[in-house]
């Protein structure tokens, strides 16, 4: 081929070109072919600088071909309609002016084509924006307007390749598509981006991104707010699909459910969970299309399973949605480790919710309460602040679990705590007729919050319901600080029994055991 | 006609004569509302009613008072009633009656009754008073009663008596023998008798009078006398002495009045000492128990309990090492003192507490001591002139010199000190820190001495910037305090670590902190705030974090050291506690000497909660962990573990107890060293299986005390729970080593469970539940509201047709009365015509 032997010769000249001279160079070379149509060769050399080894040419070099074919875009000088072969174009019978324009519109696919590849550089990624833009404006293909719309096929598919550049099976390109997120803002670029995630693949780097590009989609609420777009098209607005918010939302759904059709990680899973709730849920056309998934992820258990709480309730909640043996697998959620984890905040807030209902069977709460109970004594006092408050709140709510803290019946008679730990069932698990002998522990307990807390069962319990929504996020830090940063402490009792050696004093555990060396 | 009001009257009374009940029970008298529904549970006051009754109750009271007001308006006079009590309504009608009465007694009398003791009433004779005739009998008595004693001549007895006896006949007859002129009537006797009486009386107080003058003149006279008296005496024992008092006496004088002094401060025996001592304690002990309930803790209760009224609560503590380091003054002092001293040193160190006695003792010499020790240091000043140009080491030849000096000076040197001593001396003499003191000088202070002589450095420091010495020292204190503190965790980070150090200076910290407890408070606080921020983030960053170091370690057993643990709530060793708690919680076992640091914190909180007995689940979940390392089968477990953090560990900790059975042989107590917690790594393998060892028989005796120290828990049993199936299942007793199966046997005597504990509990149904209170509390308002506002409607609209009735009434009474009168009149009218009409046919 010819262009590419023109090609060879000019990269002896340009690599030898220091990265600034390129630049004025290459500004030059632009400004050169745009005044007049002798220089048309020298595109080559702003292409093969495109395929230049230092980062800063190639960077000069878009910037060059985005002014370039930007402005023959705008002057029509690139060929419409059928693009023929090269070889056609020249032998075939079209004139000079043709021929120019067919020879320039295979340099602009060819540019498309490197810039592509250079996927990885933004500069590449806003080029192919700013030409997917013009193209919009000034539409390369010579089709019956009537019938298709401003984003043609050719170019749909060159966005599936910018996509499947973007969703790349061996690069994590987290960056990127955080930078092509103000792409996303506009509402085409949106629906064809949605709507070109199809295929997917088990593999975690490519989920990974594939995870980070659909995140990054914020979806508009109202159809009045789709107003901004790339390409604007004043005929037939109405029926172009990426201007309907339903279309959207079954582009969407579409999407999400595509990718959560393939195994994921636990990693994934959780990610997902977590923004299930607020950001795809409301913006599905048919989100009980997600009791499947939801239904699944509700099952595996642990951490899983309390996220997976959310969404439910969202579908629960909104859409009706009846699951048997909810409070069961809730009920068996409640685990010692449900303390200790990440999500405890968002676990107690829901759980809160679930169990606000006042028709819920009265062996169900007990059976909750005694859980919760058992596990406090194991749990650290930040979360015993939440579990404290939340079984009174239970009992407040549930009158008749009252024989949990007050059982005239079992007075005088030694007792041997009938709940059954291991008990899955709620309704086996004989809550009811236990106590909260718990609680009375805890009011041992050495953080003097706990034990007020814990102490408040000797005292009638208050009709108004404890808010715990205050004490779900307290970390232990800020549970310190509560001490350390008293303003003023009036007198700091001290140890009266006088220290002479460092292992001696409080029983001597330390002494015992450990000897200084 | 008149047959109808007297049918009604009868029915009235009937009806007034029925009781409450027979009216409820009269079926015409009672209206029952009848219900559409019925609602279950709801109560309804109102299905039976008495409307008749309510009704006639209502007219009488709208008689009572509306009526009343009606037929009063517009009139402008009014009869008030001012007796007393009349409008007050609260008071009962006895108590108004006794008022009334008592104002009314209060009246009568008058100020001429204050000293009338029959108070009662009046007693009257012929309408005479009684009390009046006995005054007047009194009157007479009084005054006249000196004189008139024995006077009871014939002439008084016959004026008296009129009669009288034969005496007083015979008398007369003579006087009227004597001369008849001179015969007196009655009247005359008794005027002549009551002159006289006048005469004598007006007599008797002329002589009074001159007595009275007398006896003045005789008084001023002696006064004079007296005065001149009073004057001479002392001058002149005075004069007499005054020469004597020159020297001795003014020191005997001084002496004694310093010996009046002495007795309230005598020396106390052992036994009082003792005894003093223990109530003491015990006071602080009641003290500690209180704070561990929770209480607030009385202002001032603690800190001040170690020092005696005298002291200036600022832990000055004399002793005579400061004293007799003034032998410098003349070049040399004495070695075998020198120990001595040091001797007492310490047991003043150690009496700190306790020594109320000798502090008192000595606080006599404290002013000698602060001049003394002013001396002292301008001595040392000088001193550092020479010493400071020439740098260290002069210093030191300089004062090996003097030392030499001393050896031969001294004929039998005892022991010589060592160079290091000598300097650590110096060090201390010249320990007048800086104004700008700073963390360094006392690094630079202290480096290069031995433990024993840090400590004594750091003593002499505290002693020599004592606050009663100069303005500044208290804050430069506190900053010791803090760098001591610094200095400590700088000891424990070093390698390998000064721990021994650090356990000299641990009495010195003590008293630092006795001294400044607020400083000690605010240095501590901000050493664990520290450590708890960087782990919390850590934590943020990672999801876990790395053990506390060996310093960490230190700090909170020294705050176990200087903090009461036991209080409720305490401002520094509160924090600590969920620092040990956090630890144990989130850092994951990875190694052995994790592990190892796992069960210094795990003993650190049971001695903070020895005492308190404060339920610490961390404490438990940890040494679950830890027995849980130790089973071999882990797989048969079939229990879940805490929060998965055992799941990093390396095989490497594995603790299981094949290898234990192994190495029963080489079971010892062998200690665990601080020191192996950093340097465990290079330690040659059967140190680390003993390491092993040693970590496993610490757990089972930590789950020892947890178990006497929770065993009144009423969840004892289930807290326990998973250490009772581990070590009854996995780690059964057969296999065991011997000095591991006491623990296991420990277990099952606890398993005793509680009653249930009671609470009353008030009972609500019916309330609107799902909102707010606030909101609740506003509906509720709402609701009275309108009620009340109804019903003041209906009431007022009842009001208007009383009204309106009762003016009908009136009107229609009035009519009435109008036509019966015009009825009379006509008819009088048609008398007299008809009377007229009949004369007129008369005549006719």
């Amino acid at each position: 081929m010819a262009p590419a032997k023109k090609r060879n010769v000019s990269s002896v000249k340009t690599a030898e070109k220091s990265a600034k001279k390129a630049k004025v160079d290459l500004s030059k070379t632009v400004e050169r072919i745009l005044e007049s149509r002798k220089h048309a060769n020298d595109v080559f050399d702003i292409l093969e600088s495109l395929q230049a080894e230092q980062e800063k040419e190639v960077i000069s070099a878009v910037a060059a071909c985005s002014e370039l074919f930007c402005a023959l875009l705008e002057r029509k000088e690139l060929f419409l309609g059928k693009l023929p072969g090269e070889e056609d174009a020249l032998s075939g019978g079209y004139s000079a002016e043709d021929k120019y324009r067919i020879f320039m519109r295979h340099r602009y696919t060819s540019c498309v084509e490197i810039l592509l590849e250079h996927l990885s550089h933004e500069h590449a990624m806003c080029c192919l924006m700013k030409f997917a833009a013009g193209e919009g404006l000034h539409p390369l293909e010579d089709l019956d307007w009537s019938e298709h719309y401003t984003f043609p096929e050719r170019y749909t598919l060159s966005f599936v390749a910018l996509v499947d550049n973007l969703l790349s099976k061996a690069t994590d390109n987290s960056l990127l598509i955080s930078r092509f997120q103000e792409f996303l803002e506009m509402e085409d670029v949106r629906y064809y981006v949605m709507s070109s995630i199809r295929d997917n693949a088990v593999v975690p780097v490519y989920q990974n991104n594939v995870f980070t590009l659909m995140s990054s989609i914020s979806m508009p609420n109202q159809e009045s707010e789709l107003t901004n777009f790339m390409v604007k098209q004043e005929a037939k607005h109405e029926d172009w699909k990426a201007a309907k918010l339903h279309e959207h939302k079954r582009v969407f759904e579409r999407m999400w459910l595509g990718f959560l059709k393939y195994k994921l990680p636990n990693s994934m899973y959780k990610k997902v969970l977590v923004i299930l709730h607020d950001s795809i849920l409301p913006y599905m056309s048919k989100p009980t299309l997600m009791i499947d998934f939801l239904t699944a992820a509700y099952e595996i258990g642990g951490a899983i399973s309390l996220l997976a709480l959310n969404g439910l309730f969202v579908l629960i909640h909104q859409h009706n949605l009846d699951y048997p043996d909810f409070y069961k697998k809730l009920y068996n959620l409640l685990e010692p480790s449900v303390f200790h984890v990440k999500y405890r905040a968002r676990f107690f807030h829901l759980a809160n919710v679930f169990l606000s209902s006042s028709h819920l069977p009265v062996y169900l709460v007990a059976a909750f309460a005694k859980r919760l109970a058992r596990l406090a004594l194991t749990a650290p006092p930040t979360a015993l602040l939440i579990v404290l408050p939340f079984i009174y709140n239970l009992i407040r709510r549930h009158p008749s679990c009252r024989v949990l803290i007050h059982k005239p019946s079992a007075e005088d008679e030694p007792f041997e705590d009938p709940y059954l730990t291991d008990e899955e069932d709620p309704a086996q698990c004989r809550a009811l007729e236990s106590s909260l002998w718990e609680i009375k522990s805890l009011q041992k307990h050495y953080h003097p919050d706990v034990a007020k807390a814990a102490l408040l069962i000797n005292t009638p319990l208050s009709e108004q319901e404890d808010d715990i929504s205050e004490t779900l996020e307290v970390t232990t830090y800020e549970l310190m600080e509560k001490d350390l940063k008293q303003p003023e402490i009036k007198s700091v009792p001290l140890e009266f029994e006088t220290a002479t050696r460092l292992l001696k004093g409080g029983g001597d555990v330390l002494g015992q055991h450990f000897c200084l060396a | 006609m008149g047959k109808a009001p007297k049918k009604r009257s009868l029915a009235d009374k009937v009806r007034k004569t029925k009781t409450s009940s027979e009216i409820k029970n009269n079926p015409f008298e009672v209206k029952i509302n009848r219900k559409k529904f019925d609602v279950l549970g709801r109560k309804s006051k109102h299905d039976v009613g008495l409307p008749g009754v309510s009704r006639s109750k209502a007219v009488n009271k709208r008689k009572e008072t509306l009526l009343k007001e009606y037929k009063q308006k517009n009139r402008c006079s009014k009869f008030i009633d001012r007796r007393f009590g009349e409008y007050d309504t609260k008071m009962a009608p006895e108590d108004k009656i006794l008022q009334r009465f008592t104002m009314e007694r209060q009246r009568v009398h008058e100020k001429k009754d204050v000293y009338n003791l029959n108070e009662e009433e009046e007693l009257t004779h012929y309408g005479q008073s009684l009390a009046e005739m006995e005054k007047f009998n009194d009157v007479v008595n009084s005054d006249d009663e000196s004189e008139e004693k024995g006077l009871l001549s014939a002439e008084l007895t016959a004026s008296h008596f009129g009669g009288g006896g034969g005496l007083l006949r015979k008398k007369a007859l003579g006087e009227e023998e004597e001369g008849g002129q001179r015969a007196k009537s009655r009247q005359e006797l008794i005027e002549e008798l009551i002159q006289k009486s006048k005469q004598e009386k007006r007599e008797r107080q002329v002589q009074r009078e001159e007595a009275q003058e007398l006896t003045e003149k005789l008084d001023q006279d002696w006064k004079n006398i007296q005065s001149l008296m009073v004057k001479k005496t002392p001058k002149a024992d005075k004069q007499e002495e005054k020469p004597k008092l020159e020297e001795y006496d003014m020191m005997v004088r001084e002496l004694g009045f310093e010996m009046k002094a002495q007795p309230s401060e005598k020396m106390k025996t052992p036994e009082e000492l003792a005894k003093e001592e223990r109530e003491k304690l015990q006071k602080l002990e009641a003290d500690r128990l209180r704070r561990m309930m929770g209480e607030e803790v009385v202002e001032g209760a603690q800190s001040q309990i170690h020092f005696s009224a005298d002291d200036l609560n600022d832990g000055f503590v004399l002793d005579k090492h400061d004293k007799k380091t003034l032998a410098y003054q003349d070049g040399k002092w004495n070695m075998g003192e020198e120990e001595e001293e040091e001797e007492e040193e310490d047991e003043a160190e150690d009496e700190e507490g306790e020594g109320e006695s000798s502090e008192e003792q000595e606080s006599d010499a404290e002013e000698d001591e602060v001049e003394e020790e002013e001396e002292e240091e301008e001595e040392e000043e000088e001193e550092e002139g020479s010493g400071e140009d020439d740098g260290h080491s002069d210093l030191e030849s300089e004062q090996e010199s003097e030392n030499e000096e001393e050896e031969e000076a001294s004929p039998k040197p005892k022991k010589t000190l060592s160079k290091e001593e000598v300097k650590a001396q110096q060090e201390a003499a010249k320990a007048e820190l800086p104004y700008t003191f700073s963390y360094n000088d006392l690094k630079d202070m202290l480096r290069g001495h031995t433990s024993d002589n840090q400590r004594l450095i750091v003593a002499r420091t505290q002693k020599s910037n004592h606050p009663s010495l100069a303005v500044g020292n208290k804050l430069k204190l506190q900053k010791l305090f803090g760098f001591l503190l610094e200095y400590i965790g700088e000891l424990a980070t070093r390698s390998p670590p000064e721990l021994s150090t650090i356990d000299k200076l641990i009495p010195e910290v003590y008293a630092l902190c006795q001294m400044f407890p607020d400083a000690a408070c605010k240095a501590m606080q901000s050493i664990l705030g520290d450590a708890a921020h960087s782990m919390e983030e850590t934590l943020e960053v990672k999801g876990h974090a790395a053990f506390p170091t060996l310093d960490m370690l230190i700090y909170l057993k020294v705050t176990a050291l200087l903090f009461p643990t036991s209080d409720f709530r305490h401002p520094v060793t509160t924090p600590a506690l969920l620092f040990i708690s956090q630890a144990l919680t989130k850092c994951p076992v990875r190694s052995l000497q994790d592990l190892t640091s796992g069960l210094v914190l795990c003993s650190l909180g049971v001695e903070y909660v020895s005492f308190s007995k404060r339920f610490l689940p961390e404490l438990i979940n940890f040494l679950v962990g830890t027995l849980h390392l130790a089973v071999q089968d882990k797989a048969s477990l079939g229990m879940t573990l805490l929060y998965g953090r055992y799941a990093l560990l390396r095989c490497e900790t594995d603790l299981t107890y094949s290898d234990i059975v192994l190495q029963v042989t080489l079971w010892s107590s062998l200690c665990l060293c601080y020191a192996n917690i950093k340097s465990y790594k290079t330690e040659m393998f059967i140190i680390v299986f003993f390491h092993r060892l040693t970590c496993l028989s610490t757990c089972l005796d930590l789950v020892k005390r947890c178990c006497l120290l929770y065993k009144d828990l009423p969840s004892f049993t289930h807290i326990f729970q998973p250490i009772r199936t581990l070590l009854s299942k996995h780690l059964s007793t057969q296999t065991l080593p011997e000095p591991l199966q006491i623990y296991d046997g420990c277990l099952p005597s606890f398993l005793i469970f509680r009653v249930p504990f009671l609470v009353i509990i008030r009972l609500d149904y019916g309330k609107k539940r799902g909102s707010t209170r606030e909101e609740r509390e506003k509906e509720r308002l709402k609701h009275k509201y309108k009620r009340e506002f109804k019903g003041a409607l209906r009431e007022i609209r009842k009001d208007s047709r009383f009204l309106a009735r009762e003016k009908l009434n009136e009107v229609m009474n009035r009519d009435a009365e109008r036509k019966r009168k015009v009825k009379e009149l006509m008819g009088s009218l048609a008398t007299q015509e008809g009377e007229w009409k009949s004369l007129k046919r008369k005549k006719k």
